[in-house]
């Protein structure tokens, strides 16, 4: 089946193994996805914080141009980007918004723009538990695994049709498809500190820092993630967190396409694996898996 | 005919925005008013005797008062007017306060509408005549719907007066929720102890005829007159021959079933006794974990019981009692409360309710008295309670305060602290309500004496750290900070709502409920133990959160109501009945099978079917009037003539 596709920015940059993790899973299931041509920055924060009418113009001219594409469903894997979208289309159903943001734009915005969900949700439709379970080469079953969505894949509900905005069960659903021990993880919607892990660093590192604590408490052997930016300031910034907790944390924070690439036997380099500061090698080998490569020339050390 | 309208201020609550002079002046145009006038409280003292005078005065032989609702004072100015000399139906009521002044501010529009609704209402007037009340005989007997504080301070009030009482009790023990609880505020006594001396006068007086795992199931008749037909639950224990020994469940070998008494904080057996003090004490076997009634093998209750009592081939039987009342005492129930997912929503074993507490507390309860987190047995060190879970929150729609919560979370973090002298108390407060005697000192007592952390703020989440605490994330809303504390366990002040099936009984006994099945009161203020419906009376929670004092004072309060009614021999009805015009009556016999109170009786009259009203039944809905096909059947004073004067009179 045949998807429209919108990568966002972090794909390019700081998310680029859930970008190649992605593409892998969707392409081991039979999903092919188109990218939107010329597709621009949703906004993030930046727009939406400061105007809205920017924001959904930003989101419309991608949304303009997936619809013609022709294409109903369009997918994306961050949900700080499936936020503005859906956020977008939902405000460009009141017709004086949206003559608003038309004059914002070259030409206006098609009368019906495709309905955007995550890459979770395009996966799960698209085969089912049973249809992924049919891909396994290599069940996760001896690993457990701690599903962390963040704050925004389900919130706010009313926009994001994302089941329970407190407990979403998606992703505990699609790693159970793929054997593993899923924890029920209390914190799985909670914060990370997102954006914040800039202007006030110490903010995201305690936020991070509960959600890391509770999943080595919980004996996790990785916390799953669904969000660049979460995976960033839960991985990236992993010492950081353990600083203001006064602990050590050696907790690797995977993607969920890069769980499910794994169950599915994909190569750790088609999944981006390397791209983890915290090494996944552990993983690896309780899967008995070879470790990953070691990291490409953009990987550094992770921040202090 | 000669009318008199009297058109009331109500000091400003009409007046101000109404001009009653105006009113008044323009009503002396209506047909067949003589005399208008438009007092400063047509209610008080001089106004009902400026009525009276009026009357003498001007030969009136009807009168008008526009003012408030005709629920409010109809009683009232239909006995001035009887003083007056004149029959007491020959008054109408038009209510421009509720219907116009307070609803509306444009001065204008409301002195026309308040004209308008005067003029309907003597319209309707100059086509009233005398009406005369029947009497009917009082059934002198009292059934109390339900065994708890409220319901059995009631049953003994009015057995003690003289009155016979039906109690009727869904459980298998009357004592209702304070049988469960351990210690009770302002005095820490204990519950047991002062509850169970009125439990056993219930059982030893010879007036009460207690009925246990019994329901309503029919309600019938009307005040002085009730039917009313009750479910006897099976027990599958002859109840006449069990001696309340226990031996039966000793032996029970279905170790693992819910104990509902407990809160499902232990485990009982599926025949048991609730617990030591239960009145009746008398074993009842729970027949959806039962080895004999689910799998038809076993039988070890009926070997072992030296009486002879168990009978696994009980049905549900039936009883009816004839009553002249009915005081409703049904109590509450928590709400449901793991509709509050970030508490866990049931999922975490020490996240418990207060009342699940309250057993562990207690002497009886599972753990004999000892705090040990339901998880692992454990003491607590920590212990956070949540107040106003299901309270005063208008995101799960419940707006209203439960009343007692503040009350029992500073006892309990006093016991806590009591039988756990090493152990900490948070409390999560959004406000402090003690009002009650001696109340305010306790809770302060909580804080001061027994070094209980109140904290003014919500939890927004509980869950489990993974190494067996709780982690508490709250927010202290004095200090604008978020707190986050390391519990053991975790205790919820669970709101109340109205008891199960609360809603079911108020429809067979014809009263409403608000949208918390709270049962309404007839007057917030004026009339807090009636209901609309006469011969029914409330006592307890079931009208509304009450403490233990509260209940049994309104317990006390019912009882009297019910002594106030049978002190006399014979009850007057509202002849504002339903009347059959013969001559058009054909014997269809609509009426008779859509009459609700069973007040439409078939007669032969030369030959010919017909309807007849037994008027001391009628309740005057005027349900038979709007069937009648002929029109035959008339309801007094609101006769279709009254009703379609009314409409020109507002047509014209």
């Amino acid at each position: 089946m045949n998807y429209t596709y919108y990568p966002g920015c972090s794909a390019g940059g700081s998310s680029a193994d859930y970008e190649k993790s992605t593409r892998a899973v969707c392409a081991a299931l039979g999903m092919t996805l188109a990218d939107i041509p010329d597709w621009n920055c949703c906004g993030s924060t930046p727009a939406h914080a400061v105007d809205t009418e920017l924001s959904a113009a930003l989101c419309s001219r991608n949304l303009d141009m997936a619809a013609r594409q022709g294409v109903r469903k369009l997918l994306t894997p961050c949900p700080s980007c499936l936020s503005n979208l859906r956020h977008a289309a939902k405000r460009m159903e009141n017709p004086q918004f949206r003559a608003r943001v038309d004059e914002l734009l070259d030409n206006p915005a098609a009368p019906e723009f495709p309905d955007v969900t995550s890459v979770m949700q395009g996966i799960a439709a698209h085969c089912g538990a049973n249809g992924i379970a049919a891909h396994v080469r290599g069940s996760l079953s001896r690993l457990t695994l701690a599903p962390y969505y963040g704050c925004l894949m389900s919130r706010p509900p009313e926009v994001m049709d994302f089941g329970d905005p407190e407990n979403p069960l998606l992703m505990e659903n699609l790693l159970a498809a793929c054997g593993a021990n899923v924890l029920n993880f209390p914190l799985k919607t909670a914060c990370c500190g997102a954006s914040y892990g800039i202007p006030e660093r110490r903010m995201t590192a305690r936020l991070s820092a509960r959600i890391l604590q509770l999943a080595t408490d919980m004996k996790a052997d990785a916390v799953v993630a669904a969000c660049p930016l979460c995976q960033m300031n839960l991985d990236l910034r992993q010492p950081q967190a353990a600083k203001a907790a006064g602990a050590r944390f050696v907790m690797p924070v995977l993607y969920f396409t890069q769980a499910m690439g794994l169950a599915f036997g994909l190569s750790p380099d088609m999944l981006g694996l390397e791209k983890l500061r915290v090494s996944a090698d552990a993983l690896l080998r309780k899967l008995e898996l070879p470790p990953a490569p070691q990291g490409s020339a953009e990987g550094g050390k992770p921040c202090e | 005919m000669r009318i008199g309208v009297f058109v009331c201020h109500c000091g400003s609550n009409i007046a101000g925005t109404v001009n009653c002079a105006e009113v008044a002046e323009l009503a002396k145009s209506f047909p067949d008013v003589v005399y208008a006038d438009d007092p400063m409280y047509t209610c008080a003292e001089p106004g009902q005797a400026a009525i009276e005078a009026a009357v003498r005065e001007h030969g009136l032989d009807g009168v008008v008062v526009a003012s408030c609702s005709p629920r409010m004072h109809e009683t009232t100015f239909r006995r001035t007017v009887e003083r007056a000399g004149l029959n007491r139906y020959m008054f109408e009521m038009a209510n421009i306060r509720e219907h116009v002044s307070w609803i509306g501010k444009d001065r204008e529009a409301n002195t026309n509408k308040a004209a308008e609704l005067v003029e309907m209402a003597v319209a309707k007037l100059r086509r009233d005549r005398p009406l005369t009340a029947k009497t009917f005989d009082v059934v002198k007997r009292v059934l109390i719907v339900g065994g708890g504080v409220a319901g059995i301070q009631a049953a003994l009030d009015c057995a003690e007066g003289g009155v016979p009482v039906v109690l009727v009790e869904r459980e298998s023990t009357i004592g209702g929720k304070m049988a469960k609880l351990d210690k009770t505020f302002p005095t820490v006594d204990c519950s047991a102890c002062i509850l169970g001396p009125k439990m056993v006068d219930v059982a030893q007086h010879p007036g009460i005829t207690l009925y246990a795992c019994s329901e309503i199931e029919e309600v019938s008749g009307y005040v002085g007159n009730f039917s009313v037909k009750i479910r006897r639950r099976a027990t599958y224990v002859d109840w006449k021959k069990c001696t309340g020994c226990g031996m039966c469940g000793e032996k029970c070998p279905s170790k693992k079933t819910p104990d509902a008494f407990n809160e499902f904080t232990g485990a009982t057996t599926a025949i048991n006794i609730p617990f030591p003090q239960a009145i009746p004490k008398k074993a009842v076997i729970n027949a959806r974990h039962c080895r004999q009634l689910t799998k038809g093998k076993c039988g070890v209750c009926a070997k072992v019981c030296p009486s002879g009592a168990v009978d696994y081939a009980m049905r549900d039987n039936f009883v009816t009692e004839e009553v002249g009342c009915i005081i409703a005492a049904t109590g509450y129930d928590l709400m449901d409360w793991t509709i509050y997912r970030e508490y866990g929503g049931g999922a975490y074993p020490d996240v418990i309710t207060a009342l699940q507490y309250e057993r562990l507390l207690s002497a009886s309860g599972p753990t004999g008295g000892r705090i040990a987190r339901p998880s692992d047995g454990r003491e607590p060190q920590t212990v956070v309670f949540i107040q106003c879970v299901g309270s005063r929150d208008n995101s799960v729609g419940r707006p209203h305060c439960s009343g007692f919560c503040c009350m029992y979370t500073a006892k309990q973090a006093i016991l806590t602290k009591d039988h756990l002298p090493l152990s900490h108390s948070y409390v999560f407060y959004m406000d402090i309500r003690a009002p009650g005697k001696m109340y305010d000192e306790f809770s302060r007592r909580a804080v001061e004496e027994y070094g209980a952390e109140y904290i003014r703020g919500r939890v927004s989440a509980v869950y489990p750290d993974g190494l067996g605490q709780y982690v508490v994330m709250g927010a202290d809303t004095l200090l604008g900070e978020p707190v986050e504390i390391k519990a053991d366990m975790v205790v919820l002040a669970v709101g109340i709502e109205a008891a199960k099936g609360a809603s079911a009984l108020a429809e067979k006994l014809c009263i409403s409920y608000d949208n918390c099945g709270f049962f309404m009161e007839s007057h917030v203020k004026l009339k807090p133990v009636e209901t609309t419906t006469a011969g029914v009376f409330l006592a307890g929670v079931c009208q509304g959160a009450k403490d233990i004092p509260t209940s049994v004072a309104q317990g006390s309060a019912a009882a009297a109501k019910a002594l106030g009614l049978f002190a006399r021999d014979k009850l007057e009805n509202d002849p504002q009945t339903a009347q059959v015009d013969i001559r058009r009556c054909v014997g269809c016999g609509k009426c008779v099978r859509c009459c609700p109170f069973g007040a439409v009786a078939e007669t032969e009259i030369r030959g010919e079917k017909k309807a007849q009203i037994i008027e001391t039944v009628c309740q005057g809905c005027g349900l038979c009037a709007s069937t009648c096909p002929q029109g035959a059947v008339q309801l007094a004073h609101s006769t279709d003539n009254q009703i379609l004067a009314e409409v020109n009179a507002l047509c014209r």
